[in-house]
C-alpha cells in the first residue's frame, strides 16, 4: 500500500499530474509479476529477481506514458490530463484482458518464505513479514535519493516550481521522465509483491487506486513520510478490522479518513495547496441574460422533446421504442453532467466521484421498493432526498479542499460508496450477526454484484410514453431551476468564490457553506438523474456507482465545455450517443480509450469550447464582442 | 572575451507574444550590449515581464527574433537558453521556500563557462553577507529582502554573462532597494551585462546606462538614462510621473 | 450624518498587540489609535510585522496578547466576517475581483453579501441593489465601465473598483494593503487623492501599508514604523522623515526615492 501511494505522490508532487494510471500500473505489476514467476520463480532468487524485472518492466511502461502522452500535454490544463490518463486505464484494461483473458489469477507462494512464525502466540506467515520489512527499506532509500543527491534536490524544487528549475538551465524533461520511472516502478513492484497473498485480477486497478488516493490525501498530497505513515495507520487497522468486522476495512478507512481530515484538512504531513495557479487561461465571459436567437432554440427542443412520442404513435416505423428509450437515457444523462457542471464550473469544485450521487440516489429508491413496499411516488422523490444527504455528509469533508484534494477525496468518497454497494456491507452486517430469514440462509441487502431488480414505475406512470413524459419533464424543469439558481445571487456567489476566495472572504462570504450548498444541491439533481435512470431500467447495479461512471459525467462536461451553461447539455446529449455505438463492440474500452487519448492531444484547448465558438458565431447565437475578445 | 565590450550581446526584434487570445507584445525590439544595465520601465501589465519571460523562453513569442551572443534562441527551451549563459531573476523571487538556502544555491548550479565569472559560495557570500550566516535556513523563513538576495545568488550559481532582473525592487523597503541597486553596479562591474525591469525610476537611474519604455506592448521611447531623467515632457508622456 | 462637521474619534484602538511565530516575535507589544478621517500609513522592512499586525486587525490572526477595538467595541476573536459586517473594508495589495463578472456586479455582490442575501435562490442576481451600485460606482468614477468584465480591465481601473466593492459595507475603518503597488506615479497620486476625499467626505479612518514613500509623505497624516515587531517611531511626516533611526533602518539615503542619485 505504501508502494503504490508513494509512487502516486511523487508523481503528483513533481509533475502536478493525477495519473489515474498508476492502479493500472499496479494491476500491470501483477499480471507482469505472475508470468515472471510462473517463469523464472521457482528458487528464492528467482522469485526476487521476477519481482523486480516486474517494477522495472512498469517504471518502463511508464515512461513510454510519459514520453508519448503526458509531455505532450504538461502545459493543457490540468482536467485534460487526468482525462488523458483515464484514457490510458481504459486502454490498458482491455490489454490486460486480451493478454491475460478474464479469470482471475492466482498467484504462487513465495518460494522460502512459504512457513508462518509465531509471534505473541498468533501464527503470521513468513511473507508477510517480508512485506513488512520492505516498505522502511524503500522509505529509507526514497529518503537517501531524495535528500542527499543533486537528483533529488532538483526534483524536489521541481515540484514547487518547474518552470523556475527550467529558467535555472536545469533539463527538467529528464527529470520528469525519471520521476515517472520511479513512480510507475513502485506501483508495478507492489503489484508484484503481492501475488503470493492476491494473485492478480482485473479490478485491481480502480481498487487500489481509491485506497492509493485515501492513503495520499491522509498522509498529505506530495508528501512521502506521510504516505508512509498513512500506510502504517492504514495497515495496523486493516489487521486488527478484520477481525471486528470482515469487509469493513473500507468502512474503517473513511472513518480514519473523515477524522484526520477534521483536524487536518491537508492530511497529515500535507502543506496547504499554493493557490494562484488555479486559473490557467483566461477567465470566462460574464454571465448575461440569454439572447432571443438562444431562448427561441430552447423552446424548439424541448417542443421537439415533447412532440417525439406523438411522432410516436403517428409514425411508429419512423420514430421508434429505441429512440424514446434513447432519448431517456440522454434525458438522464444531461441531467447527470448538468448537475455536475452547476458544482465544476460555476462552483470550480471538480468532482470525480459524482456517480456516489447518481448510484446513490438509484439505490435509495430501489432499497425503498424493495424492502418497505413503497409506492413508485414515495421511492422516486427518496432519490434526490437521499443523494443529498449522501452529498450533504460527503461534501462536508470535501468542500473545506479545493483543486486537485478536491477530486481526490470525492474519488474516494464515491470508491466507498461503491464498495459499500458492491460488497454488501449491510447484508454482511446481519450475517455477522446471525440475522437470516426464515430458511436461514444469509439476507442480501444491496444485492452485491447482481444489483436489485425489477423495480418499475407504477400505475399511471407504467407506460412507455407516460414514463418518457415524466423524464423529459422533470429533466427540463431540473435544468431550468437550475439555471435560475445560478443566475441569483446563490450562484454568483458561487463564482464569486472561484474567481477570487481572497475578495469573497473579505466581503463577508462564508464560501465553506455556500459550497456545500451547492453540493448538496448537486446531489440532489444527480439523485433526481439516478432515479429516471433506475426506473426507465427497472434494475440498478453497483456499476452505477462506479468511478468510470463518474468519469463519464466529467467527460461529458469537459467534451461540452465547462465555460458554458450549454456545454454539459450537448457533452451529455453527443457522449451517451456515442457510448451507445461502441458499447455494441468487443473491446470498446480500449476503443474509447485511444478515442479520449487522441481528441485531447490533438485538441488540447478543449473540444467543444472551439467548435462551439465557431458554430456560435455562424449561428449567430453568441453575442459578437464575447467571441472576438 | 570572445565578444569585445560594446558589442550587442542580446537582440530582440520585432516580438509578438499573446497571453490565451490576448496580444501583450506586439513588435517589440531591443538591444543590450556587452558590460552595459539596460532598464525596461512601464507600468504594471505594460508587457515588460512577458518580454523578460519570452527572451528566457518561459512564454513563446509568435513573431520576431530572438537573439543571444549571435546565436538565434527561437524553438529553444529555456533550460537550453538558460545554459547559453543567460541567467534569469524572476518577479516576485520564486524562492524554493521547501529547500534551504544551500539547496536553493545548488539548484542554480551549473559547470562554468569560459567568458564569464565564475562563482562560488565564498564568492557569493561576499557580495551577500546576510546568506553566510543562513546556510541551511529554509528558503520559506526568510524576509522579502533577503530572498530576494537568494533569488540573484541562485542565478549567479549558474556564471551567466549576461542577467535578466524582473521588478527586484518590488515590494522592497527604500534601504534595500539601496543595496539591489549596489549589488547591479557591481556585478556591472564584473562585466555582467544586465536587462533590468523596473518601475521604480529612482532606481533605475541609479544604475542604468540606457533605457527603454514599454507602454501597452510596444516599445514607445529608447534613449540614454541620462537623457530620459533630463527629459520631462517624456517622463511626463510615457511613465505618468 | 451632517457631512460637514467631523468630530476627531476614536475608530480603532490597539493596545499592546503581540503575537509570535516559533518563538520569533512578529509583532510586540504594539500600541496605536486611529481617528476617523485619518489616513495612518505603517511603513517598515519587509518582516516588520507589518502584514502581522494587518492580519490581527481584520480577525485572519489571534494575537497572543493585546486588545483591538473598533469604535470602542472589543473585536479580539471574532471572525473575520464578522469583523467586515461590523465595518472594516480591506483592498489587497495584488488587486482580488472577480474577474468572470462585470464592475457593476462585483460591487452588487458585496452588497448582497453585506444585506445577507447571497443565499437567494431565485430572483436574478442582476436585479439586487443595482442603484447601490452604481451610485458606489460613480463615486469612484467607474460608473461609465459598469459594464465591462473585470478580467479585461486595466490596472489602475481594477484599483477603483477594489474601492467601490470596499465601501459597500458602510466602512468605519479601511484597511489599505499596498493600495499603489503596480501603478504608474501619476496614477498612484490620483488614487490617493480619490481616497482622501471619499474618507473625509463619509468620515473613514484609514490604515495602510505602503512601499512608495512619494505617496506616503503626500497622503499620509500620520506616519508609524515598525522594525522587527517593534513600533519605533511615530509621528506626522515631516518629523518620521528626519528621524535619523528610520533613516537608518527603513528609508536609507534617500537615494531611491528622493530626487538627488547618490
Amino acid at each position: 500500500m505504501f508502494l503504490v501511494a508513494s509512487g502516486l505522490s511523487i508523481i503528483f508532487g513533481v509533475t502536478r499530474i493525477v495519473n489515474f494510471a498508476h492502479g493500472s500500473f499496479y494491476m500491470l505489476g501483477a499480471y507482469i509479476g505472475y508470468t515472471l514467476v510462473q517463469a523464472i520463480g521457482s528458487t528464492a532468487i528467482g522469485f526476487w529477481a521476477a519481482v523486480l524485472i516486474a517494477a522495472v518492466a512498469v517504471g518502463a511502461i511508464g515512461v513510454v506514458m510519459e514520453i508519448l502522452l503526458l509531455r505532450r500535454i504538461y502545459r493543457a490544463p490540468e482536467l485534460f490530463q487526468l482525462i488523458a490518463t483515464f484514457g490510458v486505464i481504459l486502454v490498458i484494461q482491455d490489454v490486460a484482458l486480451w493478454v491475460w483473458g478474464s479469470e482471475d489469477l492466482v498467484g504462487p507462494q513465495a518460494p522460502g518464505l512459504k512457513g508462518a512464525t509465531s509471534i505473541l502466540g498468533k501464527p503470521i506467515p513468513e511473507y508477510d513479514l517480508a512485506l513488512i520489512a520492505i516498505s522502511p527499506l524503500v522509505l529509507v532509500g526514497l529518503w537517501a535519493l531524495f535528500k542527499l543527491t543533486r537528483w533529488g534536490t532538483l526534483v524536489r524544487a521541481a515540484t514547487q516550481d518547474r518552470q523556475m528549475v527550467a529558467a535555472l538551465g536545469v533539463n527538467q524533461r529528464w527529470l520528469f521522465t525519471g520521476v515517472l520511472f520511479l513512480g510507475s516502478a513502485l506501483a508495478g513492484l507492489g503489484g508484484a509483491v503481492q501475488i503470493p497473498k492476491g494473485g492478480a485480477d482485473l479490478l485491481m486497478d480502480f481498487n487500489i487506486l481509491a485506497v492509493a488516493f485515501v492513503v495520499v490525501v491522509v498522509g498529505g498530497m506530495g508528501s512521502i513520510f506521510g504516505a508512509f505513515w498513512a500506510a502504517v495507520l492504514f495497515g495496523i487497522l486493516q489487521t486488527f478490522g478484520i477481525q471486528i468486522l470482515p469487509n469493513s476495512t473500507l468502512v474503517l478507512m473513511f472513518l480514519v479518513m473523515a477524522v484526520v481530515l477534521i483536524f487536518r484538512p491537508w492530511g497529515l504531513l500535507g502543506m496547504p495547496e499554493t493557490l494562484g495557479q488555479a486559473h490557467p487561461g483566461p477567465p470566462e465571459q460574464p454571465l448575461r441574460p440569454a439572447l432571443p436567437r438562444v431562448r427561441a432554440l430552447g423552446g424548439a427542443v424541448t417542443a421537439l422533446l415533447l412532440a417525439l412520442p406523438i411522432g410516436h404513435l403517428v409514425f411508429p416505423e419512423l420514430v421508434g421504442v429505441f429512440t424514446l428509450v434513447l432519448v431517456i437515457e440522454i434525458m438522464v444523462f444531461v441531467l447527470f453532467a448538468a448537475a455536475l457542471h452547476f458544482i465544476m464550473g460555476p462552483g470550480g469544485m471538480v468532482s470525480f466521484g459524482h456517480a456516489a450521487y447518481f448510484g446513490g440516489g438509484a439505490y435509495a429508491a430501489a432499497l425503498l421498493v424493495k424492502f418497505a413496499d413503497a409506492p413508485f411516488e414515495l421511492a422516486f422523490w427518496s432519490a434526490p432526498v437521499g443523494a443529498a444527504l449522501l452529498a450533504f455528509l460527503f461534501g462536508w469533508f470535501c468542500v473545506r479542499l479545493s483543486g486537485v484534494y478536491f477530486a481526490m477525496l470525492t474519488l474516494a468518497f464515491a470508491q466507498i460508496a461503491w464498495a459499500f454497494v458492491f460488497q454488501d456491507m449491510p447484508g454482511s452486517v446481519l450475517k455477522t450477526f446471525g440475522i437470516a430469514d426464515e430458511f436461514g440462509t444469509p439476507l442480501k441487502i444491496t444485492g452485491g454484484d447482481d444489483g436489485l431488480n425489477d423495480i418499475w414505475p407504477s400505475g399511471w406512470a407504467s407506460t412507455r410514453i407516460a414514463y418518457y413524459y415524466i423524464a423529459v419533464g422533470l429533466s427540463v424543469a431540473a435544468l431550468w431551476i437550475m439555471r435560475r439558481f445560478l443566475y441569483a445571487p446563490f450562484g454568483y456567489t458561487l463564482r464569486a468564490g472561484r474567481d477570487s476566495p481572497l475578495r469573497a472572504a473579505a466581503i463577508g462570504i462564508d464560501l465553506t457553506r455556500h459550497r456545500w450548498l451547492a453540493f448538496t444541491l448537486s446531489g440532489a439533481f444527480t439523485g433526481l438523474a439516478g432515479a429516471l435512470f433506475l426506473f426507465s431500467k427497472g434494475s440498478v447495479f453497483p456499476t452505477t456507482l462506479e468511478i468510470a461512471r463518474s468519469f463519464d459525467a466529467l467527460l461529458m462536461v469537459l467534451l461540452g465545455g465547462v465555460q458554458s451553461l450549454f456545454g454539459p447539455i450537448v457533452g451529455a446529449a453527443a457522449l451517451t450517443w456515442l457510448n451507445d455505438l461502441f458499447s455494441v463492440l468487443s473491446y470498446w474500452r480500449f476503443l474509447l480509450g485511444v478515442t479520449i487519448i487522441a481528441l485531447v492531444l490533438l485538441l488540447p484547448q478543449g473540444i467543444v469550447g472551439f467548435a462551439g465558438t465557431r458554430l456560435g458565431r455562424r449561428l449567430q447565437l453568441a453575442r459578437p464582442e464575447e467571441i472576438t475578445a | 572575451m570572445t565578444v569585445p565590450a560594446g558589442a550587442p550581446v542580446l537582440g530582440l526584434t520585432g516580438i509578438d507574444a499573446f497571453y490565451g487570445r490576448a496580444q501583450i507584445l506586439s513588435g517589440v525590439s531591443l538591444e543590450v550590449r556587452r558590460g552595459e544595465v539596460v532598464t525596461l520601465l512601464g507600468r504594471n501589465g505594460a508587457g515588460k515581464s512577458t518580454t523578460i519571460k519570452s527572451i528566457i523562453g518561459l512564454v513563446r513569442p509568435t513573431k520576431g527574433e530572438l537573439s543571444f551572443e549571435g546565436k538565434s534562441l527561437r524553438g529553444l527551451e529555456p533550460f537550453q537558453i538558460s545554459r547559453l549563459g543567460l541567467g534569469y531573476v524572476p518577479e516576485d523571487r520564486r524562492v524554493f521556500t521547501g529547500l534551504t538556502v544551500a539547496e536553493n544555491l545548488e539548484v542554480g548550479r551549473q559547470p562554468r563557462r569560459e567568458n564569464a565569472p565564475e562563482w562560488n559560495h565564498e564568492k557569493l557570500f561576499a557580495l551577500f553577507p546576510n546568506l553566510a550566516t543562513m546556510n541551511d535556513r529554509l528558503g520559506g523563513l526568510m524576509s522579502g529582502g533577503e530572498q530576494q538576495m537568494l533569488t540573484i545568488a541562485r542565478t549567479l550559481m549558474g556564471n551567466p554573462t549576461t542577467i535578466l532582473l524582473d521588478e527586484p525592487s518590488e515590494g522592497l523597503a527604500p534601504v534595500i532597494v539601496e543595496q539591489v541597486a549596489k549589488t547591479i553596479l557591481d556585478l556591472k562591474a564584473q562585466g555582467l551585462s544586465i536587462l533590468l525591469s523596473e518601475q521604480n525610476l529612482h532606481l533605475s537611474t541609479l544604475v542604468s546606462d540606457r533605457a527603454y519604455i514599454i507602454e501597452k506592448g510596444s516599445i514607445r521611447y529608447e534613449g540614454l538614462m541620462a537623457d530620459l531623467a533630463g527629459n520631462e515632457e517624456i517622463r511626463g508622456a510615457y511613465l505618468m510621473v | 450624518m451632517s457631512g460637514a462637521q467631523h468630530e476627531c474619534v476614536p475608530v480603532l484602538e490597539v493596545e499592546s498587540l503581540s503575537r509570535s511565530f516559533g518563538g520569533v516575535r512578529a509583532v510586540d507589544r504594539v500600541s496605536f489609535t486611529l481617528f476617523s478621517s485619518e489616513l495612518l500609513a505603517m511603513i517598515g522592512p519587509n518582516g516588520a510585522g507589518k502584514t502581522t499586525c494587518f492580519n490581527m486587525v481584520n480577525g485572519q490572526l489571534r494575537p497572543d496578547a493585546g486588545a483591538v477595538r473598533l469604535n470602542g467595541r472589543s473585536i479580539l476573536g471574532l471572525p473575520p466576517r464578522s469583523i467586515w459586517r461590523l465595518g472594516v473594508g480591506r483592498t489587497f495589495q495584488i488587486t482580488a475581483t472577480f474577474a468572470s463578472m462585470t464592475v457593476r456586479e462585483n460591487v452588487q455582490m458585496a452588497l448582497v453579501s453585506y444585506h445577507r442575501r447571497s443565499r437567494a435562490l431565485w430572483r436574478p442576481a442582476r436585479d439586487h441593489y443595482f442603484d447601490e451600485a452604481m451610485t458606489l460606482l460613480e463615486r469612484v468614477g467607474m460608473d461609465r465601465q459598469y459594464d465591462r468584465a473585470c478580467g479585461v480591465l486595466a490596472y489602475g481601473d481594477l484599483k477603483r473598483v477594489e474601492l467601490a466593492v470596499a465601501l459597500a459595507n458602510e466602512p468605519r475603518l479601511l484597511l489599505m494593503d499596498e493600495p499603489t503597488a503596480g501603478m504608474a506615479p501619476r496614477e498612484r497620486m490620483e488614487l490617493m487623492q480619490l481616497t482622501t476625499e471619499i474618507v473625509h467626505e463619509r468620515n473613514i479612518g484609514v490604515l495602510f501599508t505602503e512601499h512608495d514613500m512619494d505617496v506616503v509623505f503626500a497622503y499620509a497624516d500620520r506616519i508609524m514604523v515598525l522594525d522587527r515587531g517593534q513600533l519605533i517611531s511615530e509621528g506626522p511626516p515631516m518629523a518620521v522623515r528626519s528621524d535619523r533611526k528610520v533613516q537608518e533602518i527603513y528609508l536609507g539615503g534617500s537615494a531611491v526615492y528622493g530626487t538627488e542619485p547618490a
